[in-house]
C-alpha cells in the first residue's frame, strides 16, 4: 500500500465543510491495458451536498463510481468515508456503509413482482411483511408511489427507475450515486425526481449526479467536477454556469451550433407512413399502432419519445428488416410500396438507414472497414461485379468516408471494432451519406458520441437535407431533435401524435406527448381523466 | 501468480501462431503418453511422424488420405464461417459414394468415358441431398443441424450396410458384404505411378483454390462471414440467414460426397460396409486446425492425415492400439482449442499491472 505521508493536498482544490467529509477521493488512479481510465482523481463531496460528475464518454466517469462501490479496486490512491480511510471490496460493502447506485440500465427481473425484485437486491430480508411496510413508508415519504405487487414488466421506464431508487433508500443511504438517471425519463418524470433528489439531500444524504445533460445539472447541483480524458480538467458551481460553458470544459474546446444552411422549399413526401400496425415478434415488444407521418424532400422530422414505445420497431418496419406482407402500401417510398421488400430492395430504391447500436448492427466489429463500407454500399457504390468484390473501389470508397468525415483510425483496414464509438458512428453515418441517399432514417444519431463527434454528425445531417433528401431521426435526445429537427412527432405505448412545427413546440407540450396523453382512450394516464364519475 | 489478461484487439499473430504451438504441446504430451506405456517416446514419436512419410510411397499416402480430408473440410469451412453447424459430413460421405457407386454398378461393364464423370454429379447430388435434408428441418422447423445432421450419419452408414449385404452384394463374391468391383472406366486414374495418388487429389487442390475465392473475394462469401460474425446486421442489410444455411449445408453436402466417392473410386474400388475411417468427423479438426481458411485447411489437412498414417505404422512396428490416432487427434483439438485463448487475452505473469504508480 502506498504509505505517503505529507501533503497529498498540494495539487488538490481543497473546498472546507464544517466537519469531514461524506466522501472524499484522494489522487485514485486506475489503469486498463493501453489506457489510464482515471488519473490521479480527487474531490469531495459534503454531506446534503448535490454533486455532478460531468465528462464525455469514456472520461472515466463509470470507472470511478465503480471503484466507489466495490464493483473494482483502484490501483493507488485512497477513499476517505467521513474522515477515515476505507477500502470497499464488493458491492455489498459499499451497502453496508451507506452507498447506493442507481444504474443506468436497470438491473430488474421483468416477470417478478415490484416487491420481489426490492426485496433480491436487500443484504438481508427476514420478513417480506415488515418490507412491504417499509416500501409502503420510503413511498410516501418521497413522494414515490408504487404498487409492491405489479410484476415489473407491466411497468413504465419511469416507474421502473422508481423501484431502483426506493431499493436505494430503503437501505438508509449517506451517499447515494445516480448514473445517468434521467436518459429514460419525460421532462415531467424529471421534474419529480428532482423533488425526490432535493428531499434527501435537505436530511443529509449526499448525492453523486452524473449526467451530460446540463441544463439539469445547472437545475440541481450545487458543485461539479469536470472529468476529461481520465483526469479531473475544472471544478464549478453549475448555477454560476450555462450549460455552453460548461459542455466547453467537457470537450475542452469552443462548441460551435449546427449551421441549418439553405433549405430548398419542402418538396414532395418522400417517405409517408400510412396507418401501420404491427405485432411485436419480440416477448415484452411494443406493437405499433395505427401510426401515419410522411416526411418531405429537404426536411428532417424528429421523432421523439422514452425508449422502449416502439421506437426500434418503427425502424425495423423502416428499414425492411420487418417485412409487411399483405398492405404494401402502409410504407411509401418515393411513391413507390415498399411494405413488402426486404432491406435490400429498399436500398435500391435509394433509402438508407442507421440503425441505434453500433457494433453488430450498423457494423460488424470484426471486419475491416473497407468491408464494412462494402456491407451496405456495394450496389449503389457498385462495389461488385459479376458476384465478386472489387477491392480496389471498395477500399477507395472507405478511404473517402475516411476523409470526407474525418474519422480517425490507422486505415481502411482496420477493423471497426478498434474505433471509438464517436469514430464508427461518423464512419457508419458517412457511408450513407456518400451513397446519397433519398430518404435517410437513423435512429439515435449521437447516442453515446462524444461532442465533437455529435456535433459533426448533426451537421451532416443538415447538410444533406439541404440538399433535398427526407431525413427521419428517431431519438430520445429532446435537445438533439431540438437542434437539428424542422417538425416533430412523439412516440408512446406504439402509437404516434401528429407533427408540429419545431417552433410551435413547446418542451412541456413534448413532454406531456412522451407520457404518452395524447391517448385519451386512457390505459396509460388514468390520472387525467380519471376523477370520480 | 499467472493471469490471463484481455487484449485491446485480436492478435493476428496468435491467431497463425496457435496451431503451431498446438502441434507442438500435442508432440509433447505424445511423448509422455508413449513413456507411460513403456515405449522409447523418441523412437516412438519417430515411428508416428517420420517413418510414414520417409519415402515417395509414403508421401503418396499423406495425399490419399489428405485429399478427403481436406475436400471435406473446405466445406464444413464455409458453414462453421455462417455458423451453420454440419456435424454429419460422414454421412454426406457415405450417401455421395452410394449415389456415385450406383451409376458404377448400374454400368459394371462400361467403357465409356462418360462414366467417371457421371458418378461425380452423382455424388456431388447425393451428398447435397443428404445436406439438404438437415437444412430444410432447420428452416422450416427450426431443427437444430447439429444433432439432424449427426443422426443422418447413422442412418446414411446403415444404408450402405443394407446394400452391400443386401441387394448390391457381388453375385459373384461368396457372400462376402461387398459389392461388384468397379469397372475401371469408374475407377480415379493413378497420377503418379509407385503411389496411390489418384486424380481426387488434384480436384483437392482445385476445391482449395476454389474455395478461397468464394470465401475471401466473392459477394457470397462476404454474406457468410457478415451472417456468421453479426447476424443482426446481416438482417440488416437483408443478407437472409435461411439462404445462407441452405447454401452452406448444399455446399459442404455435395463436397462431402464428393470426397466419399472419390474414396469408392479411388483407393477402394468397390462399396464395402464401411468405407471410411471417420473422414467426415476428423475433417472438422482439420477445418478448425486450418482456421477456417482453404489454404490453411490444405496444411491441416496434411498434418491430421499424418496421424492416420502414423497410428497404422505404431498399430504395425510398435503393437500399439489403433486408438492412439483418435487420441493423437483429440489432443491436438484440445490443445488448438485452448491456444486460441492466446488471441484474445495474453498472458501475464505477477500481479496486478504496474502502469500509474503514484509519483
Amino acid at each position: 500500500m502506498t504509505a505517503m505521508t505529507g501533503n497529498t493536498t498540494g495539487a488538490i482544490e481543497q473546498r472546507t465543510g464544517s466537519g469531514p467529509a461524506q466522501l472524499e477521493i484522494c489522487g485514485v488512479t486506475k489503469a486498463f491495458p493501453g489506457c489510464l481510465a482515471n488519473d490521479n482523481i480527487s474531490f469531495r463531496i459534503e454531506p446534503g451536498e448535490i454533486h455532478a460528475l460531468l465528462g464525455e464518454n469514456g472520461a472515466g466517469k463509470s470507472t470511478l463510481v465503480k471503484m466507489i462501490y466495490g464493483v473494482m479496486q483502484a490501483d493507488s490512491g485512497d477513499l476517505l468515508w467521513e474522515g477515515n480511510p476505507v477500502t470497499i471490496a464488493s458491492p455489498h460493502d459499499a451497502r453496508e456503509m451507506g452507498i447506493g447506485l442507481v444504474f443506468q440500465h436497470f438491473s430488474l427481473f421483468e416477470t417478478m413482482t415490484v416487491l420481489e425484485n426490492i426485496a433480491l437486491a436487500m443484504n438481508d430480508v427476514r420478513d417480506m411483511a415488515v418490507l412491504r411496510q417499509q416500501v409502503a413508508e420510503v413511498e410516501k415519504t418521497y413522494g414515490l408511489p408504487l404498487d409492491a405487487d405489479r410484476h415489473v414488466y407491466t411497468l413504465s421506464v419511469g416507474e421502473r427507475q422508481r423501484i431502483e431508487i426506493v431499493r436505494c433508500l430503503l437501505q438508509n443511504p449517506k451517499l447515494l450515486i445516480l448514473d445517468e438517471p434521467t436518459s429514460v425519463l419525460t421532462p415531467q418524470e424529471v421534474d419529480k425526481l428532482f423533488e425526490t433528489l432535493r428531499r434527501l439531500a435537505n436530511e443529509g444524504c449526499a448525492i453523486l449526479y452524473i449526467s451530460h445533460k446540463l441544463h439539469e445539472v445547472k437545475a440541481l447541483c450545487e458543485h461539479a467536477t469536470v472529468l476529461r480524458g481520465g483526469k479531473v480538467v475544472a471544478t464549478c458551481d453549475p448555477r454560476a454556469e450555462t450549460a455552453k460553458s460548461m459542455a466547453e470544459m467537457m470537450i475542452g474546446q469552443k462548441l460551435v451550433a449546427p449551421d441549418r444552411g439553405v433549405r430548398p422549399a419542402p418538396g414532395d413526401a418522400r417517405l409517408a407512413v400510412k396507418n401501420l400496425s404491427l405485432v411485436s415478434d419480440q416477448q415484452f415488444g411494443t406493437d405499433l399502432k395505427d401510426i401515419s407521418f410522411s416526411v418531405r424532400g429537404g426536411q428532417i422530422l424528429g421523432v421523439a419519445g422514452v425508449a422502449g414505445n416502439g421506437q426500434n420497431e418503427l425502424f425495423q418496419a423502416l428499414a425492411g428488416e420487418t417485412e409487411i406482407h399483405g398492405t404494401p402500401d402502409c410504407i411509401i417510398l418515393d411513391k413507390q410500396p415498399v411494405a413488402d421488400f426486404g432491406p435490400r430492395r429498399r436500398r435500391r430504391l435509394g433509402a438508407a438507414f442507421v440503425p441505434e447500436e453500433r457494433n453488430g448492427h450498423g457494423a460488424v466489429p470484426d471486419m475491416s472497414l473497407a468491408e464494412n463500407g462494402f456491407l451496405t454500399a456495394f450496389r449503389r457504390m457498385a462495389l461488385s461485379a459479376r458476384g465478386l468484390i472489387r477491392e480496389v473501389p471498395t477500399r477507395i470508397f472507405a478511404d473517402s468516408i475516411i476523409k470526407t468525415f474525418d474519422v480517425r483510425t490507422t486505415g481502411n483496414s482496420a477493423e471497426a471494432g478498434s474505433l471509438s464509438g464517436g469514430n464508427l458512428q461518423k464512419f457508419i453515418v458517412g457511408r450513407e451519406i456518400m451513397q446519397d441517399p433519398g430518404v435517410l432514417v437513423i435512429s439515435q444519431p449521437t447516442w453515446g458520441v462524444d461532442a465533437g463527434a455529435a456535433s459533426a454528425i448533426h451537421q451532416a445531417l443538415l447538410d444533406l437535407a439541404a440538399k433535398g433528401t427526407a431525413v427521419l431521426v428517431i431519438s430520445q435526445d429532446l435537445d438533439e431533435i431540438y437542434a437539428i429537427c424542422d417538425q416533430v412527432v412523439v412516440m408512446a405505448a406504439g402509437k404516434m401524435s401528429a407533427a408540429r412545427n419545431m417552433a410551435d413546440a413547446s418542451i412541456d407540450e413534448i413532454g406531456l406527448l412522451m407520457g404518452g396523453l395524447h391517448d385519451l382512450g386512457g390505459e396509460t394516464a388514468p390520472e387525467l381523466n380519471g376523477g370520480p364519475k | 501468480m499467472i493471469r490471463l489478461e484481455p487484449r485491446r484487439h485480436h492478435s493476428q499473430k496468435m491467431v497463425y501462431l496457435s496451431p503451431l504451438l498446438a502441434i507442438v504441446l500435442t508432440l509433447i504430451s505424445g511423448a509422455i503418453i508413449f513413456a507411460f506405456m513403456g515405449k522409447d517416446p523418441i523412437e516412438a514419436l519417430y515411428t508416428f511422424f517420420i517413418m510414414p512419410i520417409n519415402n515417395a510411397y509414403g508421401i503418396g499416402e499423406l495425399f490419399v488420405k489428405g485429399t478427403p480430408l481436406v475436400i471435406i473440410a473446405i466445406g464444413l469451412a464455409m458453414g462453421f464461417r455462417a455458423n451453420v453447424w454440419n456435424i454429419g459430413a460422414e454421412g454426406q460421405l457415405t450417401m455421395g459414394a452410394i449415389f456415385g457407386g450406383a451409376l458404377a454398378l448400374a454400368f459394371y461393364d462400361s467403357t465409356s468415358v462418360f462414366l467417371l464423370p457421371g458418378m461425380f454429379v452423382m455424388a456431388a447430388i447425393g451428398g447435397a441431398f443428404w445436406g439438404a435434408i438437415p437444412a430444410w428441418l432447420r428452416t422450416r422447423f427450426n431443427a437444430n443441424e447439429i444433432l439432424t445432421s449427426l443422426m443422418l450419419t447413422y442412418v446414411a452408414t446403415l444404408f450402405l450396410s443394407y446394400l452391400v449385404y443386401g441387394p448390391w452384394r457381388n453375385p459373384e463374391g461368396f457372400n462376402f458384404p461387398e459389392s461388384r468391383a468397379f469397372p475401371n472406366a469408374a475407377l480415379l486414374p493413378i497420377i503418379y505411378d509407385g503411389t496411390r495418388v489418384h486424380l481426387g487429389a488434384v480436384f483437392a487442390l482445385l476445391i482449395v483454390a476454389g474455395g478461397w475465392v468464394l470465401l475471401t473475394k466473392s459477394v457470397v462469401g462476404f454474406q457468410l462471414r457478415v451472417v456468421g460474425q453479426a447476424p443482426q446486421a446481416a438482417r440488416h442489410v437483408g443478407f437472409r440467414q435461411k439462404r445462407m444455411v441452405w447454401f452452406t449445408l448444399l455446399l459442404s453436402g455435395g463436397l462431402s460426397g464428393l470426397a466419399g466417392m472419390f474414396e469408392v473410386a479411388g483407393p477402394i474400388g468397390q462399396l464395402q460396409p464401411s468405407i471410411s475411417p471417420g473422414y467426415g468427423f476428423t475433417a472438422i479438426i482439420v477445418a478448425f486446425l486450418g482456421r477456417l481458411h482453404p489454404i490453411g485447411i490444405l496444411f491441416a489437412g496434411l498434418v491430421i492425415s499424418l496421424t492416420y498414417l502414423g497410428g497404422e505404422l505404431a498399430q504395425i512396428s510398435l503393437g500399439l492400439p489403433s486408438a492412439v490416432t483418435g487420441l493423437f487427434q483429440g489432443i491436438l483439438l484440445f490443445f488448438l482449442l485452448g491456444c486460441d485463448v492466446l488471441t484474445k487475452y495474453r498472458i501475464r505473469f505477477g500481479s496486478a499491472s504496474k502502469s500509474g504508480e503514484p509519483a
